[in-house]
Formats: structure tokens, C-alpha cells, sequence
């Protein structure tokens, strides 16, 4: 981990984040109007266990964002006082090996008791999963990649919802000249293919988390601008809509008050399923070469060399793809059982 | 209706000048000529050969706006951005960066491998979805409906190169059924085959989801229930009743797939070495040429504007109850 030493800053911005996020949940749950719906599709098996492993995928990115420096009695060994996460910590705990000697020396498969392309060197501990070609735990590396695509999940999301939203309803409710505009952009923006986009942006700029947030966000905001807009423009000719302007009602409360909590639902159903896009996005860019440094798109990326290799390495490729299909699985189910749940045209069905 | 395809083509026209503006300010404005040359000829190239690459390419030229020149016709055109708009405007889209071959040509030999696979890959998965969703719609509250949702929602979830690194390792290598990778123009068909398979493989989660929450909202609708009162078997409700009120957002998924027909799948070529309209955008992207990226971008911007306006005339045929105005 490079934090350096603003990690308190991290810490304190991971659990806003998160003591966010379950407000938001408190919120959905107890809602006047979707409360009911939503506990009544969340209690069939199929959905609660989406949203369990949700959950469990969401708890584990938070517990490895906040991190502390450690106080080791043992300084003689180099990463004693190092910065560590709290994942970090359980994982030493659960599995029983000491803090600083997870890595081997090379590549291991398995529940083996010896490295793989050199018999003769036995290994410290058994590794459940195996380990990869620097050594590195199969099991940590897996669980230390839930961060990294969760932050690449919701962090362009923060700038596409914002951005969608009121250019989507701006654009609806007025009509005219900005219509026209806000049309024109996502228009120009999808007539590029968005791989091409994607890797286009990214070989220009700087490798960073904030750069590939950025060029994400630019292709994720479309879907839900359009989606917004839509659903404004039958909004627009509702008639307690009509009535409000009629009465003098101001624009903006017009637009807070009665059109936004009406596309509230679409929002939420949308970005839940723009999360699983920009996950699986990060790990084709990672393949591609473009993505993140931990990731779970890392590890199968190096899946294109160790598949050549004479006793085949499998671990990595096969654990991390499915980590990922697990995490995109229990978003999907989340997000449909949401769909059930808050779409209008679904009652008495 | 001659005079409402001139008007949609004109207000979307501007859609070509504003994605190649996009283009422009993505490749020139964060990096400048030098480090465009750089990393097309190499980091260790001498400095004249940057240059001289430079003025001949024409990128030495200011980007927008020429303060330099003396009238304002001038000021306008000498410029990277003016050039390359008149050129592309008929279509002579130039020689690549990279390896100074004409376009025209590359464009030419690619779009016949790239059809050979998207039109078999979206016909064949439009097919299976549409055959899956429609048993989910006949068979609708019972284990075969649930386990439709079961398996679309479990094969979209799964990352699209995966089927493809599985698909060849499972084909490829173990049962050894089809080859790795490669192309021959002799035998399209051996060698297109196992993309042609993972594609409509991968394609089929997420379509299947869409077409069954479609023909979902259909099936309850009151003119089904009408049909089956009367009496009318299985098999007429479902194609002659069902399937085509079910057509329009299903045709309008397909015709938007237009501008993915031409250009090409880019992780399918790309990944089976297949010489196609994708893995020209793909070494494109790698090898950082420009003139390339344009001409492919310009090409799909086209093919987008033409299915927006097949997707709206396409209403009139199928929708007896829409006119354009």
C-alpha cells in the first residue's frame, strides 16, 4: 500500500464512504412508497443471497481501505512497523502465517508442499490456493483485488450519475436549445466505439486510478442521460406537472420536488448495472494493458504467459475469474431483484 | 418521406465533425508533435527523423487556430484540424502513420473478415435468445422460466475475453476441434468457426435477459388473453401475436449493431489474430496512428447516423400505427 502518510485521510474519507452507503441502504429500506416492495423481493433466497454476498464484497473493499501503522516489538525484520490494512490483519489472523512471510519464493500450485518448477525447495507454509509467479498468496492477492475493482465500480459513478441526472432532466424538461446540445453530446460521444474511446483516452494520459475514473465515467454517463431523459419527457406531460407550473411553481422545485423522486428509480437500477459494466470493463483494460496495478485484471492478464508453461498455471486465472464472476453475479441478481422491485409496470404481475 | 431522411441527415451531420473534434483533442492537445513522433518511430529515433517524419505528416501545424497567418481565411485553414475535415469529407483518408500504406486499402481488406463474423455471430445469437425467451414467455412462472433467468443472468455475468481464453483453451487445445488462431482466405470457415461460437456464446446472456423482460411485458397484455380465448393454438399466438408486437425493441437493438457489424468485434480479432476491421483499430491504438484511428472512427460515426435513421424508418414498417412527420 502507497499511502505514505496522509493515510488518515484515507481512513476517515473510507468510512464516510461507507457509513454513507449504509445510510443510503437505511433509506432505501424504510422508504414510504418502495419499502415494502423492495423487503418483499429482498426475502426470496435467490436475491438475499446476492445481496449477503454483496454485502460481504462491499465490507471487505472498506476493510482493506482503512489501514494503520503497525507497533511490532520485532524491529529487526524490514516491514515491522509498516502500514497495514485491516484486512491485512484478519487475513494474518485467519490464516495463520506470520505478518511478514506470505510470500514464497515462486511460483507453487495448490495445497503443494514444494514450489512448482523446482522440487527441491520447500515451501513455508501450505498455501491453500497456491501461490503466483513472485510468490505471492493466490487466497491474498484474490481478496486484496476486491478494492481495486470496487473503486473502479463506484468511483466514475460519482461523476456519471451527478452529470446524467442533470443534463437528463435539463435537457428533458426544457426541450429547446439545450436539448438539442445535451442530444448532440451523447450522440457524438456513442457513435465511438466505446473500447476505442476507452483505450484511446488512456494511452494519452498518465497511468492513475483517477485517470481511468475519468475516461469510465465518460462512457458510462450516456445510458442513464438518456434513460433520464426519456423518462422526463412522459413526465413533462403528466398533469400535476402542468398544474405546478401553472401555479407558479419555480423551476427548480419543480425539479427537485416531483420530477427527480420520479426517476429516482431508474437511476438506481441503472448505475447498479453500470457498476457491473465498469467492473468488467477494468479487467478487459487490464488485459489490454491499461488498468490498475492489483487488480483482479492483472492476474488474468497473466494468464496469457503462464498458460504457455509446461505444468499449466491455472490458479491464478481460474481464482480471480471467479472472484469477478462471483462479484458481477451478486450485483446482477441485486440489481434485478431492484428491477422487480421498483419498476411501476411489475405490480399485481 | 424522401424530404424527412434529408432533414435527419443533416441535423445529424454535425455528429462526424464532433467526434473527430473529440479525436483531436484526446491525440493533440495533451501531447505535442514531438512525443506523436516519438512514439510512432520509437524512442531512440534521432531528432531529424522526428522532425522530417513531422512536416510531412503535417503535424508541425497548429492544431485549431494559425495565429501566425495573415488572413482569416488563412488563420482557419492552415491548420491540422481544417485539413483533415476537407479531406475526410471525400473520403480520402490518406496513408497510415505507422506503416504508410493507404487506408483505403486497409479499410477494403478488413471489412470482409469482419463481416464473415459479426453477421453470423448477430443472426445466430438474435436467433437463440429470441427462441429461449419466447419458451420463457410460453412456459412464464414455472422452473423453466426461472432457470432462463438463471442461466442469462449467470452468463452475462461472466467477463467477455473469459469466453474467449476458455473457449480456446477448451476447443483449441484440449479437444483440439479448431485451430488456435490465424486466417487463410482458402478456409474462411475452419478458421472463423470457433470465434464465430464463442461470440454468439458470449452474446446470448445479455440478449436473452432483454428479449424476456420484453416479451414479459407483452404476454400480459390483453390481446393475448383475448387470442387464447378464442382458442387459438400455442404456436400462432406465439409467432403470429406475440413476436411481432415484441419486434420493435428487438429491431431496434439489432439495427443498432450496425456500426458493430463493419467494424468488428476488437477483442475477438484481436485475441484470434483474425485480419479484420477490430484488430486494425486495435494495433492502431497500440502503435499510436492517428490517421488510422480517424478514418475508423469517421467510418463508425457514419454507420451510426445510417442506423439511427434505418432504426426510425424501420418504425413505419413495422408499426402500422406510426408516421413519420
Amino acid at each position: 500500500m502507497n499511502y505514505s502518510d496522509n493515510y488518515m485521510i484515507h481512513n476517515c474519507i473510507a468510512i464516510a464512504l461507507f457509513c454513507g452507503a449504509l445510510f443510503f441502504c437505511l433509506w432505501l429500506w424504510n422508504h414510504r412508497l418502495w419499502g415494502e416492495r423492495i423487503k418483499a423481493c429482498f426475502k426470496k433466497p435467490f436475491a438475499f443471497l446476492g445481496l449477503t454476498l454483496t454485502v460481504l464484497f462491499f465490507f471487505t473493499a472498506f476493510l482493506d481501505s482503512v489501514s494503520w501503522k503497525s507497533q511490532s516489538l520485532d524491529s529487526t525484520h524490514l516491514k515491522a512497523n509498516s502500514q497495514r490494512t485491516a484486512l491485512d490483519r484478519i487475513f494474518q489472523v485467519v490464516s495463520g502465517y506470520p505478518e511478514w512471510e506470505y510470500k514464497e519464493r515462486a511460483t507453487s500450485a495448490p495445497l503443494a508442499k514444494v514450489e512448482l518448477h523446482d522440487k527441491d525447495i520447500a515451501l513455508k507454509h501450505r498455501h491453500v490456493f497456491g501461490t503466483n509467479v513472485s510468490g505471492v498468496d493466490t487466497a491474498y492477492a484474490v481478496l486484496k483485488g476486491i478494492r481495486p475493482a470496487v473503486m473502479i465500480g463506484t468511483f466514475p459513478l460519482f461523476i456519471a450519475i451527478p452529470l446524467a441526472v442533470i443534463l437528463g432532466v435539463l435537457a428533458g424538461y426544457k426541450g429547446g436549445i439545450i436539448d438539442e446540445i445535451v442530444v448532440y453530446i451523447y450522440t457524438t460521444l456513442s457513435s465511438i466505439p466505446g473500447l476505442l474511446l476507452l483505450l484511446a483516452i488512456l494511452s494519452v494520459l498518465p497511468k492513475s486510478l483517477f485517470n481511468i475514473c475519468m475516461a469510465l465515467s465518460l462512457t458510462a454517463w450516456i445510458a442513464l442521460c438518456r434513460l433520464v431523459r426519456a423518462e422526463t419527457l412522459k413526465l413533462r406531460e403528466m398533469e400535476y406537472i402542468q398544474a405546478a407550473k401553472c401555479f407558479g411553481v419555480k423551476l427548480p422545485k419543480i425539479l427537485l420536488q416531483h420530477i427527480l423522486p420520479n426517476v429516482t428509480h431508474i437511476i438506481l437500477i441503472t448505475a447498479i448495472l453500470t457498476f457491473t459494466s465498469l467492473v468488467l470493463s477494468e479487467s478487459i483494460l487490464s488485459y489490454l494493458g491499461q488498468g490498475m496495478a492489483e487488480s483482479w485484471g492483472t492476474m488474468i492478464a497473466s494468464a496469457k504467459t503462464e498458460k504457455a508453461q509446461s505444468p499449466i498455471v491455472w490458479w491464478n486465472l481460474t481464482f480471480a475469474s471467479m472472484a469477478l464472476f462471483l462479484l458481477v453475479l451478486s450485483v446482477n441478481i441485486v440489481g434485478d431483484a431492484l428491477r422487480d422491485a421498483l419498476d411501476p409496470r411489475r405490480g399485481g404481475h | 418521406m424522401s424530404a424527412y431522411i434529408f432533414r435527419k441527415t443533416l441535423v445529424t451531420l454535425p455528429v462526424l465533425f464532433g467526434t473527430q473534434l473529440l479525436l483531436f483533442l484526446i491525440f493533440f492537445t495533451v501531447s505535442s508533435p514531438t512525443d506523436i513522433a516519438r512514439r510512432v518511430k520509437g524512442p531512440k529515433a534521432k531528432e531529424e527523423v522526428l522532425q522530417r517524419w513531422i512536416a510531412e505528416k503535417g503535424y508541425d501545424k497548429p492544431v485549431f487556430y494559425n495565429s501566425q497567418a495573415t488572413s482569416l481565411k488563412t488563420k482557419v485553414q492552415d491548420t491540422i484540424f481544417f485539413s483533415y475535415i476537407s479531406k475526410l469529407c471525400t473520403f480520402s483518408f490518406g496513408k497510415s502513420d505507422y506503416d504508410d500504406q493507404p487506408i483505403w486499402w486497409k479499410l477494403k481488406d478488413g471489412v470482409g473478415p469482419s463481416l464473415f463474423l459479426t453477421i453470423p455471430i448477430i443472426f445466430a445469437s438474435l436467433l437463440i435468445s429470441i427462441f429461449i425467451s419466447m419458451l420463457a414467455a410460453m412456459f412464464r412462472d414455472t422452473y423453466i422460466d426461472r432457470s432462463t433467468v438463471i442461466f442469462s443472468v449467470t452468463a452475462m455475468s461472466v467477463v467477455y475475453f473469459l469466453y474467449i481464453v476458455a473457449g480456446q483453451f477448451l476447443f483449441s487445445v484440449q479437444f483440439k476441434w479448431f485451430p488456435v488462431s490465424g486466417w487463410s482466405d482458402e478456409y474462411k470457415l475452419y478458421f472463423a468457426a470457433l470465434p464465430i461460437l464463442i461470440g454468439c456464446i458470449a452474446n446470448i446472456g445479455e440478449s436473452t435477459r432483454f428479449y424476456r423482460t420484453i416479451m414479459l411485458n407483452e404476454i400480459h397484455a390483453d390481446y393475448i388473453r383475448t387470442a387464447r380465448a378464442e382458442g387459438l393454438g400455442d404456436l400462432t399466438i406465439l409467432f403470429k401475436h406475440l413476436l411481432r408486437n415484441a419486434m420493435i425493441p428487438i429491431l431496434t437493438r439489432v439495427i443498432m449493431l450496425l456500426p458493430y457489424m463493419f467494424t468488428g468485434s476488437l477483442l475477438l480479432e484481436s485475441f484470434f489474430g483474425i485480419p479484420g476491421l477490430g484488430r486494425l483499430t486495435v494495433d492502431a491504438i497500440n502503435f499510436n496512428d492517428f490517421s488510422t484511428i480517424s478514418a475508423v472512427v469517421y467510418l463508425s460515426a457514419i454507420l451510426y447516423i445510417a442506423a439511427n435513421l434505418i432504426n426510425d424508418l424501420s418504425y413505419t414498417v413495422v408499426d402500422p400505427r406510426v408516421r413519420l412527420s
